[in-house]
């Protein structure tokens, strides 16, 4: 658990009234949230409640799925994500994702790396090379990879993958990290790197994560929302929603008598 | 507790039939097995008879007695067979081929086994080959050089024989050059400077000024042309049939001399191998019966290969936007059902397509814009290797179609959800991550469509396939390469020779040949593709999620 109370922070990311719909079905029911810059904020409750929904509405990555729809908005430093101006791949690039099963490209190391460079445009040798390393040592995976950057990707373990990709996230320097359940298919020790990776890296960048993980919630984040049904529950500081939730809800999930 | 539970009845051990695995197991595995005899037993049939129609046979001098007349026959036995005649007597007949087409009128004759009264293999038999009536068998006589006469029991005769066939060989070769290369060049400089003159690029004077160095040349050539002959004409092969006859063979026309019966296992070998070696790299001669088939092998290869380069992009292009950009509803059905329908559409429909589409309307088109002036002489509103390609490669873009798309779909959706959050477009998702993951499905797709591409005959017929193709569609005349000459292809060579040819008997063994040729070349085209996917396989490697 975080040492001392973080102090407050402006807001990044404004969730404003916002309701989303899978076709006929609504996931997530007017939430109004406001997440602070250089916070981890977690997103918990129990599956299907819209964390995911939320977070991938983020850079909007269900922009992907046929038939949605949404009421409200999501304004990034006071700018609508769904202003007819904001292109979804400058978007993209300023918003970078984490995903629950590590999903590195049929590439080298490095090329995973600079993926998000190259499709931006960028080939200056010299510019990607420096971009790999402090991505790779950002990700806490420079020492234990910086001889085999060409190698397939394929033949790191699983733990390594993950922080591969989180390199791969933050390579083109995002202001915000969106991350789904990073931790989901790794074991206690890769997940442990993770968590440390996340505490360290929120200097940097604003991150949000979605967990299952109570434990992971109070280790690494210091605002938590608890979601049921897709409505936004409880959201404060994740001090206090662990030792003093005020909705019973929270209170039955967090001491895991529902899930 | 409910009552009966656990339930402590059923035995640990099965009993009766399912007990050893299941019934259905033994009819999979027989199919499976019935089908792998099936394709090894073809397989073997045409590798043996292909095999054996190289082999040099030993040859047989036969006495034959009909009505109490002694009839001398040489030649080897190619097929033997029981009949019962009317009277109900068992009669055992063999065919012999005996060679001495020129002489005799069939190089095969039927004989009852009965009449045969004598049997031997002299040594001095020799199977002669030669550029008109296919081979001949006769007994060595002497050699006619310049120098004289050489007997076969001279002890120089041997080399004398193999310095005349080198020189014919040589000799062959340069009246080749000058008369297909040099001669053709000339006729074809006449052609244009006609078309130019007709047209009124090059003025009248010129034209003629010209046309007559051209004609001194092509008589300078044609004069060449007749020395070589004439240095050849000196030198000639005497030899005597079985019944006595003796043979003149001019050395102009001399291919080769193979001691048949004197040869040993080595010997043999040799030939044979120099046989296949000829089979292979050499024109067809005489209605195809005889010499190679490289033009055939060439044309299947060249077509096989412009076809995969058409239906690749093609193919891959189409199924990128079935899946990738096209919503997928009735309409996308709809099409994706027409694809795969039209995988099952007879293949000679797809001839006639090429027909009328590319030969006569893109190609009259192409004609009348570009070859306006060789016109009413077709240039690309003819079949030709270009249409063949086309045409086969619409016949085979279901194919790669339906595996590019199969392929695109197996892609992770993870994968791609990994390379948008990066800030890809669609396209660049696309291009970088989803092709290269895809692309040992969409190879697969390439190399069922080049077996089948390899294999169709039907509509080549009608769009570029022809018995007999004066040039290779790709050869050292600017520019080099002509995508509307007519090609051979060894499909329908197989065709050809097996229903088409004057002398099916003496077509039969090369059939054989042919086919195992077909098969090989289909399988080495395959090997190759499936090599390049295994390579690329293991660069894209895909991990085990």
């Amino acid at each position: 658990m975080p040492a001392a109370l973080p102090e407050s922070r402006p807001d990044l990311i404004r969730v404003e009234n916002f309701s989303f719909h899978y076709g006929e079905k609504q996931a997530i029911f007017d939430i109004d949230m406001a997440i602070p810059e250089h916070r981890v904020t977690a997103l918990i409750g129990p599956s299907g409640c819209g964390k995911s929904t939320l977070l991938r509405n983020m850079n909007r990555m269900n922009d992907l799925i046929d038939g949605v729809r949404h009421e409200g908005d999501i304004r990034l430093n006071g700018i609508s994500l769904y202003d007819p101006s904001v292109e979804v791949i400058s978007l993209r690039k300023r918003v970078g994702m984490v995903f629950q099963k590590y999903n590195p490209f049929a590439k080298s190391i490095y090329e995973n790396v600079v993926f998000s460079l190259r499709v931006a445009g960028r080939s200056n040798r010299s510019e990607l090379d420096e971009s790999v390393e402090r991505a790779l040592k950002s990700a806490a995976l420079w020492d234990e990879v910086k001889d085999r950057l060409h190698d397939s990707a394929f033949g790191l373990s699983g733990g390594q993958q993950q922080r591969l990709c989180i390199a791969r996230a933050i390579a083109n320097q995002p202001e915000i990290l969106l991350m789904d359940e990073p931790c989901a298919a790794l074991d206690p020790l890769a997940t442990l790197k993770i968590e440390e990776l996340i505490t360290k890296l929120k200097s940097q960048y604003t991150i949000v994560i979605v967990t299952h993980n109570m434990e992971q919630a109070t280790r690494c984040s210091d605002r938590t929302a608890f979601l049921y049904m897709g409505r936004l529950i409880e959201y404060g500081d994740t001090v206090q929603i662990f030792n003093r939730p005020s909705h019973p809800e929270t209170e039955a999930y967090i001491t895991g008598r529902f899930s | 507790m409910q009552p009966g539970f656990p339930n402590t009845d059923t035995p640990f051990a099965t009993t009766g039939r399912s007990r050893r695995g299941e019934p259905w197991v033994w009819l999979t595995a027989a199919g499976l097995t019935l089908g792998v005899a099936m394709a090894l037993g073809l397989f073997l049939l045409i590798l043996v008879k292909g095999a054996w129609s190289f082999w040099p046979r030993r040859i047989d001098l036969m006495e034959i007695s009909t009505n109490g007349v002694i009839e001398k026959i040489a030649g080897y036995v190619t097929q033997e067979s029981q009949r019962r005649d009317d009277e109900g007597v068992f009669h055992e007949e063999i065919q012999i081929f005996r060679g001495n087409k020129d002489l005799s009128g069939e190089a095969f004759k039927f004989i009852d086994r009965a009449d045969v009264v004598k049997t031997s293999r002299p040594e001095s038999l020799l199977l002669i080959e030669r550029l008109e009536y296919g081979p001949a068998i006769v007994h060595g006589v002497a050699l006619v050089t310049p120098g004289g006469r050489i007997d076969v029991s001279s002890p120089d005769f041997e080399k004398t024989l193999s310095q005349t066939l080198k020189d014919g060989a040589e000799t062959r070769a340069q009246l080749l050059r000058i008369e297909r290369k040099q001669i053709g060049a000339i006729s074809r400089e006449m052609e244009a400077l006609g078309r130019a003159e007709r047209s009124g690029t090059v003025d009248a004077q010129t034209a003629a000024t010209r046309n007559a160095q051209l004609q001194k040349e092509f008589e300078a050539r044609q004069a060449e042309a007749a020395k070589l002959r004439a240095g050849l004409a000196e030198s000639s092969f005497i030899g005597i049939t079985a019944d006595g006859r003796e043979v003149t063979f001019p050395a102009e026309k001399l291919l080769g001399v193979f001691a048949a019966n004197r040869a040993g296992f080595g010997e043999r070998l040799a030939e044979m191998g120099h046989r296949i070696w000829k089979f292979l790299s050499e024109d067809p001669r005489e209605a195809n019966t005889e010499g190679g088939v490289f033009p055939a092998i060439f044309g299947t290869v060249v077509m096989t290969l412009v076809m995969s380069l058409f239906v690749t992009p093609f193919g891959v292009i189409c199924a990128i936007y079935l899946r990738e950009y096209a919503k997928q509803g009735h309409l996308v059905r709809v099409v994706r059902i027409s694809v795969n329908n039209l995988a099952g559409v007879p293949s000679i429909v797809f001839g006639v397509f090429g027909l009328a589409f590319f030969v006569y309307f893109v190609g009259g088109g192409v004609d009348r814009m570009f070859f306006a002036d060789k016109l009413p002489t077709p240039t690309y509103g003819t079949p030709g290797i270009l249409w063949a390609s086309l045409t086969l490669a619409i016949l085979t873009l279901p194919v790669v179609i339906v595996a590019t798309e199969e392929a695109l779909s197996a892609v992770p959706r993870g994968v791609r959800e990994a390379a948008l959050a990066c800030g890809a477009s669609k396209w660049q998702t696309i291009q970088r991550i989803v092709l290269p993951a895809s692309l040992p499905g969409i190879l697969t797709g390439v190399i069922l469509a080049m077996a089948r591409g390899a294999g169709e005959v039907a509509p080549l017929m009608l769009v570029g396939v022809v018995k007999l193709a004066p040039s290779l569609p790709i050869d050292d005349i600017a520019p080099f390469i002509h995508p509307e000459r007519k090609f051979m292809h060894l499909g329908f060579h197989i065709y050809d020779l097996g229903f088409q040819s004057p002398d099916a008997e003496a077509a039969k063994t090369i059939v054989y040949a042919t086919a195992l040729l077909l098969i090989i070349v289909v399988v080495t085209l395959n090997l190759a593709a499936i090599l390049i996917r295994n390579r690329l396989k293991k660069r894209f490697a895909v991990s085990s999620f």
